[in-house]
């Protein structure tokens, strides 16, 4: 199964909508769609919906973790909502909630997001 | 299924390119489901694996597909053994490598979390490498099966 990147922009908002499995192998086409949308466009925050990722191990880690650097060099943002529970498991050993809020859904990071543009 | 004394086992071995890394985790799945693993275990070994192979791949190859990964698996009573492991390049320091968010591949976006998670979702991990000759992983994960768990 390849993943696949979903993306909506919504104001100053990407939401970028991960499926799939972001494994090693789908990281470096991922990794790259988002850039591509978050230079091109105008983008200050950014949301990662996470409610159809099958599967993510430390290389996704990885991918999130690059995405957040480069957000906040820019001065923005950067959100995760819809997680499952294997991987947000994985985000809590790692420690990201301690760097960016979880959010149950979409319309939840969008508002909290929007309050602050 | 009941538990049998007899030992379970399989091997396999493939190319070391990425888009392998899917299929050991679907054939490791496959061969330990006969012990009804819960999802999250099940989850938890797809992500080991995953983790180990990356690594064969990336450190021990540094991504040259001629390398061979090597996967052997074993089932005895309840217990998952497994061993992942490459003819590679080897670790220089494996204290260092087993740090938290250390990565000798910071320019790859690396989270560095790859032994840390092998660690926290296995029973037993243990590491062994030889530089120039390879890395071998060898781990344990004795399944509580859904049976006993409803019972």
């Amino acid at each position: 199964m390849n993943s696949h990147v979903e993306m909506e922009h919504h104001r100053g908002v990407l939401i970028v909508r991960l499926s799939g499995e972001l494994d090693h192998h789908a990281a470096d086409y991922v990794r790259m769609d988002m850039d591509e949308a978050i230079m091109r466009g105008q983008v200050e925050h950014l949301i990662l919906s996470l409610k159809e990722l099958q599967f993510m191990d430390s290389s996704g880690l990885g991918v999130i973790l690059g995405r957040y650097k480069l957000i906040r060099s820019k001065g923005g943002k950067m959100a995760v909502c819809d997680a499952t529970a294997p991987v947000k498991r994985l985000l809590e050993m790692s420690g990201l909630f301690k760097i960016m809020p979880l959010y149950d859904d979409e319309s939840a990071a969008l508002s909290d997001l929007e309050v602050a543009l | 299924m009941t538990s049998s004394e007899a030992r379970n086992f399989m091997s396999v071995q493939f190319a070391a390119l990425s888009e392998n890394e899917s299929f050991a985790r679907v054939v490791v799945a496959a061969f330990v489901s006969r012990l009804d693993p819960t999802m999250e275990e099940l989850n938890d070994l797809k992500t080991v694996v995953s983790e180990a192979v990356t690594n064969c791949i990336i450190h021990g190859y540094d991504s040259d597909p001629a390398g061979v990964v090597s996967i052997s698996a074993s089932l005895e009573n309840e217990t998952v053994h497994l061993t992942i492991e490459d003819k590679g390049r080897g670790i220089e320091d494996l204290e260092l490598a087993q740090q938290p968010l250390y990565t000798s591949k910071p320019e790859l976006e690396r989270s560095g979390m790859g032994f840390t998670i092998m660690e926290n979702f296995m029973d037993e991990f243990e590491v062994i490498s030889e530089p120039g000759r390879g890395t071998s992983i060898s781990m344990k994960k004795t399944i509580v099966s859904k049976k006993a768990l409803y019972n």
